[in-house]
């Protein structure tokens, strides 16, 4: 896959570190991402990968250390300032309504509202425009969502994380952290999301993606970043390795290998 | 969440037919057909009996259009039985002093205080609101026994007895009027507006819903203050209607309200509601104990019968819930 703005850090994350009361989750973790570019976050359990994900999508904001957004410094009070810098988090638990339908999950709190005065006053929604948006950025994934008025709870798992992916990059993301999204998928659905995410990041997006599976991180990443006991530990480029090697720098096994890798 | 079962084509009509949502209609219908079979001889199946039958369920029907606000969210709220005597008991006070709309104001405002109270009670303690509502109804009921001192307030005020009880607007009983409003805005609510939409989503996940930047404690207490208000018109209903107050207004309502939103297709653990549904589910008991006592039924076995009617509906959910 080619890419041609691999020049441009979108995300850059500075020695960030968090204390959950004595606990040091995170000591230090340090790294970029580029523009259109897929970084797999990897580490084992413990590692620090939640923390981190929590804390670069505004959940826990960071106790020291700063979070760069195209060069400029943000402050990630909440999911909503993270939102507003561009950053969206398509969670592990997908963070989408079941009993809604798809049209009704993309724009859960962005609602688009009647263009009538009295019945905008009145908090009226406009579903006819949201069908029509929400047809257009599903467009653009060419994703395999039946019917937008389906509800989430008649979807597979590989259309569920679909809709939450399109949720995250039709509100403008240039960032989409994305949690273990092939976790609970089969084989056939992970294929479907990782074309996904090579759309997406095709289209300019920067992926951090948190998985597990090597064999996922191999197919679809640019750049891994491993993090190790709190500590990023190694930052390497996916063609330079193997996933042996991966897995020795996850255990621990093979020390650590901060390239820079811009 | 189950992210194994996928059921996208259920084109098979006479599964959609079968639909638990569409349950409440055939059960109205059923219970209507073998009634009027039952009791054609005194009058059962009659406008006359029908409209009867309407304005005795007002405020039922008002109170269930309330509780499915507080079930949209995923709460249950036990005070509303209470909150129904209370409104009475302060509207019936207060006109001794001051007019009707301020007489009105001052009811309304004891509801929205019940439902502020137990909205922050339950945020704050973070009990599950089965027992906050359930203290909040025992406190509540023992108020309006000793403000009353267990007698009954009447009620002179002809413009309050028209307004909120025997009245008519253009040949129709002011109470269907009542109800029908009510259901109008409980319905546009729940389907049209963003306020409906974010209590759905608070009900239906709530930590997706926090996700998502919904401010989900604001939006659950807004919701019990809607079912307590509800709870509130539906005591101004009853004090207007009967000509007075009394702390055993309401008492008996609780498990006929439930009842009723939970035949009409609720979710009682929150995330679905259905506005109508809880409308025919209330006018269904109104059937039912009309018709019960047209059959000569006692008080006893209409409870019976609320009570087999609350397992029922419950007991269709559940299976439902597993086949989802």
């Amino acid at each position: 896959m080619l890419r041609n703005e691999l020049s441009q850090t979108i995300l850059e994350v500075k020695e960030i570190t968090k204390r959950f009361g004595g606990v040091e989750a995170l000591r230090g973790v340090s790294f970029k991402v580029n523009k259109g570019e897929v970084v797999g976050l990897l580490g084992d359990n413990g590692a620090g990968k939640s923390t981190l994900v929590r804390c670069i999508s505004g959940i826990h904001p960071p106790d020291e250390g700063e979070i760069l957004i195209a060069g400029k410094a943000v402050k990630l009070d909440s999911p909503m300032d993270a939102r507003k810098a561009g950053i969206e988090t398509v969670f592990q638990d997908l963070a989408i309504i079941p009993e809604f339908d798809v049209v009704q999950n993309l724009y859960l709190n962005r609602e688009i509202l009647s263009t009538n005065p009295v019945l905008r006053w009145l908090g009226w929604l406009d579903a006819k425009a949201m069908a029509k948006r929400s047809q257009k950025s599903l467009n653009r994934l060419s994703s395999r969502i039946p019917s937008l008025s389906e509800k989430i709870v008649n979807l597979s798992g590989g259309q569920r994380q679909a809709v939450a992916i399109a949720r995250a990059v039709s509100w403008g993301a240039e960032i989409v952290i994305m949690d273990e999204p092939t976790a609970a998928l089969g084989v056939e659905q992970s294929a479907q999301v990782n074309e996904l995410i090579k759309l997406i990041s095709s289209q300019g997006v920067a992926v951090l993606l948190i998985s597990h599976n090597m064999q996922h991180i191999m197919e679809t990443c640019d750049r891994a970043v491993v993090l190790y006991q709190g500590r990023s530990s190694a930052d390497v480029a996916i063609r330079d390795v193997d996933k042996n090697a991966l897995v020795s720098l996850i255990t621990g096994a093979s020390g650590s290998l901060l390239a820079e890798s811009a | 969440m189950s992210t194994t079962t996928s059921s996208l084509t259920r084109s098979d009509w006479a599964a959609r037919l079968l639909k638990p949502q569409y349950f409440i209609y055939y059960m109205f219908m059923l219970v209507l057909a073998g009634f009027a079979l039952f009791l054609n001889d005194t009058g059962f199946f009659s406008l006359a009996n029908f409209m009867n039958i309407v304005r005795q369920t007002a405020p039922i029907t008002i109170m269930a259009v309330g509780l499915s606000f507080a079930l949209a969210v995923g709460h249950i709220d036990l005070s509303i039985g209470s909150v129904v005597a209370l409104s009475a008991i302060v509207g019936a006070i207060l006109l001794q002093y001051v007019g009707v709309p301020l007489a009105i104001a001052g009811a309304l405002l004891s509801g929205v205080l019940v439902g502020l109270i137990n909205g922050f009670l339950i945020e704050r303690l973070k009990v599950s609101s089965l027992l906050i509502t359930l203290g909040t109804m025992g406190i509540i009921t023992g108020i309006s026994r000793q403000v009353s001192g267990l007698e009954s307030i009447p009620i002179i005020d002809p413009l309050f007895r028209s307004l909120l009880g025997n009245g008519d607007l253009l040949g129709v009983p002011v109470l269907l009027w009542w109800t029908l409003s009510f259901a109008l805005i409980g319905y546009l609510v729940m389907n049209k507006l963003v306020f409906g939409r974010h209590l759905l989503a608070v009900g239906g996940n709530p930590e997706a819903a926090r996700a998502m930047g919904l401010r989900t404690e604001n939006i659950r207490i807004k919701a019990l203050v809607m079912c307590s208000l509800c709870a509130a018109i539906a005591g101004l209903l009853y004090a207007g209607r009967m000509a007075g107050a009394r702390y055993t207004l309401g008492e008996a309502d609780l498990l006929t309200v439930i009842a009723a939103v939970a035949i009409g297709g609720t979710s009682l653990f929150g995330g679905r509601v259905s506005i109508i549904g809880a409308v025919i589910g209330s006018w269904l008991m109104g059937l039912i104990n009309n018709g019960l006592i047209l059959s000569g039924f006692s008080t006893d076995e209409q409870m019976i019968t609320r009570g087999l009617i609350l397992i029922t509906a419950v007991a269709i959910g559940a299976r439902e819930a597993k086949n989802a």
